[in-house]
């Protein structure tokens, strides 16, 4: 499927605290709040376990988007992870701004426990931001045609 | 010596609730169930209100821990028939019927109701349908054995005849020689959870039931929805088979009707079943459904319900406040429904449906009074089992004690509170005899797994249908198999279900796994019955993981079952790739501390910390104020004319003079640490204190009116709030009885878009204090201004009461609130009656406003300081809406009283009764499980640069002696904090590496 293709979906990973964020989620689904299917959830012990690393390895993975979600600020269940995550955001962004990752393809939000609502407004927010950013099958990092051309060299 | 162990009669989720609490604390449990298997009224359940959770869903792990519970001897087909003895010391006499089938012998394989040739109406569809003489109640029946109906069988009704089913069976477990058992106990306390029948509508001949095929009762409807229900989930009317599109509820049928029915009480379940309901069968519908509801009064006085009926109105259900004259055939042969109706203004209506459903309300079972008589236990006037203004769970006989809708018609979380509550008070009287009968539970050995290969199982639910009518679940269970390391893989109708954790231990020894995926609902609700059925099978538990494809994909994405299966693929291979590098990890403990912490000297904390003292555990109760006795020494009585000043005082006395209680008034938290075992609290004076456990009760406050609520309150004299008037009733001021005219205003502050729920305590409040203006001077002329009377349960006797003194109920809605206006000091009231169609005009000496009850503005700091969660409006919110209403999802918490919820003062004694229960669980090891993932570092990485130890928020992470970085297992919590902020990859979480996780991402993609 090219990346022009009208039908395209992207796929967006998710990595969410255990304690407000993926509880939050569930709410969404007990209340059978509607939002687009293209997220993937991974669940974490806390916003503050995500690193950098994880972000851009999922992107070199072939995500065309990523959000982090943890507790809203004072709430964090591991009393300061969510600020972690946040200061360590702010820097990442600056990064992926340096090295021409577009705004919006890494997100960022607070999502508690009794918000169910709010997590499918954020789903459908970030995928929309997604889907008009396109594909990031550039950011995928490709073995395979590397090593035909370390072969043609 | 007390005896230890303590008899619950009724398997429903009160008694399943009541038992698991006792035998978690300590306590043998002879659970006596009449029918074959457990699960009462809930398991017949589609949905259960106000969040639609499925109610197999959330039952079923709890029947599966009552089945399995090493403590609780499950007696099912089963009656009390005798109890002699007092506290401490009864003897009971239960008498256990003929199953015909050996429990023990029964492999559930269904072989003997698949060639049993006599069908029987099938009494858990609520008689739609049939079911065999050799049946299974239900297909998550606990415990899943057939049973032969004694009613029915060939063979035990006319010996020699049939038995086909003995020659079938392949285990050998029929036995028609099976005989009465009498099982003679010795129990220190009795747990009576006997549950309600529902009122049979069939003498009102008005509805058509019985006649009208299409007219069914709300249980019947409920098992027509439900997915192991006769149609299988797709909603069809009984007269054809045919899709309903139109449906219409009857509210108050067999409840609030004196005239018919003798039942004046409310049935207080019913309009959110029926709200329920509507929402519900418009998910079924596929395109055009139309939903009316013909009521009285809409009655969503519990938490989150005002929110469910705003959410109904805007899903488009139709309200009719209309009691419905009668249901006709529709004039031309379609088998649909005509009802002729009165509307508010006087006009005759018809209108016409598809289905009509009766919300039936809510009685006592016959055999309930027998067995009440038989145990000499008082009724009160409705023949429920009378209990006490201030201590609800008690009966009139002292040892036994009742919890459910057996005292009073009441919901599920209301229930399961009383049930807790029984336990406690059942956990008093045995407190010396704790551990003393109970036996520990041994799981087998570990296979040690280390050196092999992968060897994964995945086992994909359907969940009824709640998944699989969205997702296809063959494909992603065929999809699995091919993952790498899947050795096996099988879809099940309900994962959870007895007989598929037993299988699923089996599939396990047999298929050799190493690693398990569920594929089905949350982790966050399933995790731990799965992972503990893995040690039942000898993995360690940490070698599973789950994949959400319910909560996080069928019920997200209902409209799209393709790209929802897709999903559910990406997820199940996610969690395989997970879990394939997962290992063992160890079972850590924490020691408990055995003395608790209780935040609020209300009534509740009062209660709470008087119910753990009394079973033996040290309790510290904090006030901020300088008083015990919170907002109840503000109220006068409650609505069965019980004053409240004597009892607070009682209790107030017995708190301060108890030898395990201590009391700190003028006492506030500065700083909380620790967690479940071992929390450091420090008070505002300086000192701390250690506690194993802590109890919220922090109360409410009362709304201040303003804005358009203000209705000159604070500017006039003459009005005042309820509480305002409950001063002056203590007071006895004798003013009170020259007033000649007062106007109550109802739902001041309550149920308006800042603040959408109802305060469930005003309008009973409300209406007690116009009947005691009443009594102090009959002659007075006083005018309710209300939305909806709200008087439910027995509180519905008090308006009659009120009516029959010639109290005037003038309702308004949120177009024609009362103007109250000032005219040289008299109060002038405009208000417009519906009824009449007319506005009227009022010059009272006394107007009163039911004012809101809200949560203190405290409750938010102080749930942060123990990690608990604060829903919308600032209540504090309990981990489980339905089954853990005392509960905070952090272990160790527990929540009571007003803070929760605006409640009346029996139901906050319940609730504190039951936090107190629920505490004691804890209190009652000397150890509980503490967090098995944990940060681990590997030092040959480790650069000594100090990160993990500054962003470690538990001081669980130091450098040792040679600069490299050391974490200290029992003080860590598992956040990864550290993980994350190393920058050498030295540090990793157990379990929760980041292999595991990239390898889940990568699987996304793959």
């Amino acid at each position: 499927m090219t990346e022009q293709s009208t039908n395209w979906e992207p796929k967006i990973i998710a990595f969410l605290c255990n304690w407000c964020s993926y509880a939050g989620a569930d709410l969404a689904g007990v209340s059978r709040f509607q939002y687009p299917s293209n997220i993937r959830i991974v669940r974490v012990p806390c916003s503050g376990r995500v690193s950098e690393n994880m972000i851009l390895s999922a992107l070199k993975s072939g995500a065309d988007g990523i959000l982090v979600s943890g507790c809203h600020p004072g709430d964090c269940h591991y009393i300061s992870g969510n600020y972690f995550a946040r200061r360590r955001f702010a820097l990442l962004s600056n990064l992926l701004d340096f090295i021409g990752v577009e705004p919006g393809r890494v997100n960022f939000s607070w999502v508690s426990a009794s918000e169910g609502e709010q997590f499918a407004e954020v789903v459908q927010g970030v995928t929309e931001k997604v889907k008009a950013l396109g594909s990031a099958s550039r950011l995928v990092k490709k073995i395979d045609a590397l090593e035909t051309e370390l072969q043609v060299a | 010596m007390a005896a230890g162990s303590v008899l619950v009669i009724g398997g429903g989720i009160a008694g399943v609730q009541a038992a698991l609490d006792l035998a978690n604390s300590g306590f043998l449990v002879h659970l006596v169930e009449r029918t074959t298997s457990i699960g009462g009224k809930m398991s017949q359940l589609d949905k259960t209100f106000p969040t639609n959770d499925c109610s197999a869903c959330i039952l079923s792990p709890k029947l599966v821990e009552c089945g399995r519970h090493f403590n609780i001897n499950l007696l099912t087909l089963s009656d009390l028939v005798s109890l002699d003895g007092g506290p401490g010391s009864f003897k009971a006499v239960v008498r256990q019927r003929p199953r015909y089938i050996d429990p023990e012998k029964c492999i559930a394989c269904g072989l003997c109701a698949e060639k049993c040739p006599k069908k029987v109406s099938n009494d858990f569809n609520m008689g739609i349908g049939e079911r065999k003489a050799a049946y299974l109640s239900y297909p998550q029946a606990v415990p899943l054995k057939y049973a032969l109906d004694p009613g029915h069988c060939i063979w035990v009704n006319k010996p020699g005849r049939c038995g086909l089913c003995a020659k079938v069976c392949p285990a050998g477990a029929i036995n028609f020689d099976d005989t009465v058992k009498e099982h003679v106990l010795e129990v220190g306390s009795v747990v009576l959870a006997l549950g309600f029948s529902r009122y049979d509508p069939s003498p009102l001949d008005f509805t058509g039931y019985g006649r009208l095929p299409n007219v069914v009762t709300s249980m019947e409807f409920e098992r027509l929805l439900s997915p192991s229900g006769p149609c299988m989930g797709h909603l069809e009317r009984p007269s054809d088979h045919r899709e309903p599109k139109r449906i219409a509820w009857l509210q108050c049928v067999g409840s609030r009707d004196i005239n018919r029915v003798g039942h004046p009480y409310c049935s207080s379940i019913c309009c959110m079943f029926a709200l329920k309901q509507a929402v519900i069968a418009k998910e079924h519908a596929q395109g055009e459904f139309e939903s009316a509801i013909f009521y009285m009064d809409m009655r969503t006085h519990g938490k989150g319900f005002e929110n469910y009926y705003n959410r109904a109105k805007a899903e488009g259900v139709q309200f009719h406040r209309a009691r419905v004259h009668s249901v006709i055939p529709a004039p031309e042969d379609s088998n649909n429904l005509q009802l002729r109706y009165v509307d508010e203004q006087g006009q005759v209506n018809f209108a016409e449906f598809d289905m009509v459903v009766l919300s039936t309300g809510l009685q006592v079972y016959r055999h309930t009074v027998e067995l009440a008589t038989m145990l000499g236990l008082e009724l009160d006037v409705d023949n429920f089992i009378k209990t006490d203004s201030f201590n609800p769970v008690a009966t009139s006989r002292p040892g036994i004690f009742v919890c459910g809708a057996a005292s009073e018609p009441k919901d599920i979380p209301q229930s399961v509170m009383e049930a807790s509550a029984a336990a406690a008070e059942a956990g008093q009287i045995m407190a010396p005899a704790r551990w003393s009968e109970t036996s520990k539970k041994v799981y087998p050995a570990e296979m040690n797994i280390h050196a092999q290969a992968p060897r994964i199982g995945v086992f994909v639910c359907h969940c009824g249908i709640n998944i699989s009518s969205v997702v296809d679940v063959e494909a992603v269970a065929a999809h699995a198999k091919n993952l790498d390391g899947v050795v096996f893989s099988q879809c099940n109708l309900f994962t959870c279900s007895q007989d598929t954790i037993n299988q699923m231990v089996s599939i396990i020894k047999e298929q050799g796994l190493n690693r398990v995926v569920v594929a089905s609902c949350s982790p966050r609700t399933h995790e731990p019955l799965f992972q503990e059925t893995l040690r039942d099978a000898g993995l360690n538990q940490f070698l599973f993981e789950m994949a959400n494809i319910r909560d996080q994909d069928s019920w997200v994405h209902q409209q799209e079952p393709e790209k929802a299966t897709a999903k559910a693929k990406d997820l199940v291979a996610m969690a395989v790739a997970r879990v394939r590098s997962e290992g063992a990890l160890p079972y850590n403990t924490v020691p408990v501390t055995k003395s608790a912490l209780v935040i609020g000297g209300g009534v509740s904390g009062m209660t709470a910390a008087l119910s753990m003292a009394e079973q033996n555990y040290p309790v510290t109760l904090i006030e901020q104020s300088d008083f015990l006795g919170g907002n109840g020494r503000k109220v006068y009585r409650n609505w069965k004319g019980d004053k409240f000043l004597p009892f607070i005082n009682e209790l107030s006395a017995r708190v301060t003079t108890h030898p395990q209680i201590s009391v700190k008034l003028n006492t506030e938290i500065s700083d909380v640490t620790g967690s479940v075992g071992k929390f450091t609290t420090t008070f505002n004076d300086g000192h701390s204190f250690e506690h194993g456990v802590a109890v919220m009760a922090v109360g409410g406050k009362a709304y201040q009116p303003e804005g358009q609520w203000q209705f000159l309150y604070g500017i006039n004299p003459h009005v005042q709030t309820l509480l305002e008037l409950d001063k002056r009733f203590i007071d006895e001021d004798a003013s009170l009885k020259e007033v000649k005219q007062a106007v109550f205003i109802h739902c001041v502050g309550s149920r308006i878009p800042e603040r959408p729920y109802c305060s469930r305590v005003c309008c009973t409040h409300a209406i007690d204090s116009a009947v005691r203006l009443k009594e102090l001077n009959p002659d007075m002329d006083v005018f309710m201004l209300y939305r909806d009377v709200r008087t439910y349960g027995q509180r519905e006797r008090l308006y009659q009461e009120a009516r029959a003194k010639g109290i005037l109920f003038i309702r308004y809605d949120l177009e024609h609130l009362p103007q109250v206006t000032d005219k040289d000091g008299q109060l002038v009231i405009h208000a417009h009656d519906p009824i009449i169609d007319a506005n009227i005009i009022i010059h009272p000496d006394m107007l009163v406003l039911a004012t809101a009850v809200q949560p203190r503005q405290q409750t938010g700091v102080l749930s942060k300081f123990f990690k608990c969660a604060v829903d919308s409006q600032g209540f504090l919110l309990e981990a489980h809406m339905k089954l853990r209403p005392v509960d905070f999802a952090t272990e160790g918490v527990f929540l009571a009283g007003l803070c929760h919820y605006p409640k009346p003062m029996e139901e906050a004694i319940a609730q504190a009764k039951a936090a107190a229960a629920r505490a004691a669980i804890i209190l009652a090891y000397d150890a509980v499980p503490a967090e098995s993932v944990t940060a681990v570092v590997t030092a040959a990485k480790c650069t000594g640069c100090g990160l993990c130890v500054a962003v470690c928020a538990y001081n669980a992470v130091s450098l040792d002696e040679n600069g490299v970085s050391v974490v200290n297992t029992s003080m860590c919590k598992g956040c990864g904090a550290c993980v994350a902020g190393c920058r050498s990859d030295a540090v990793t979480l157990k379990n929760i590496g980041n292999e595991q996780i990239m390898a889940a991402v990568d699987a996304a993609f793959m």
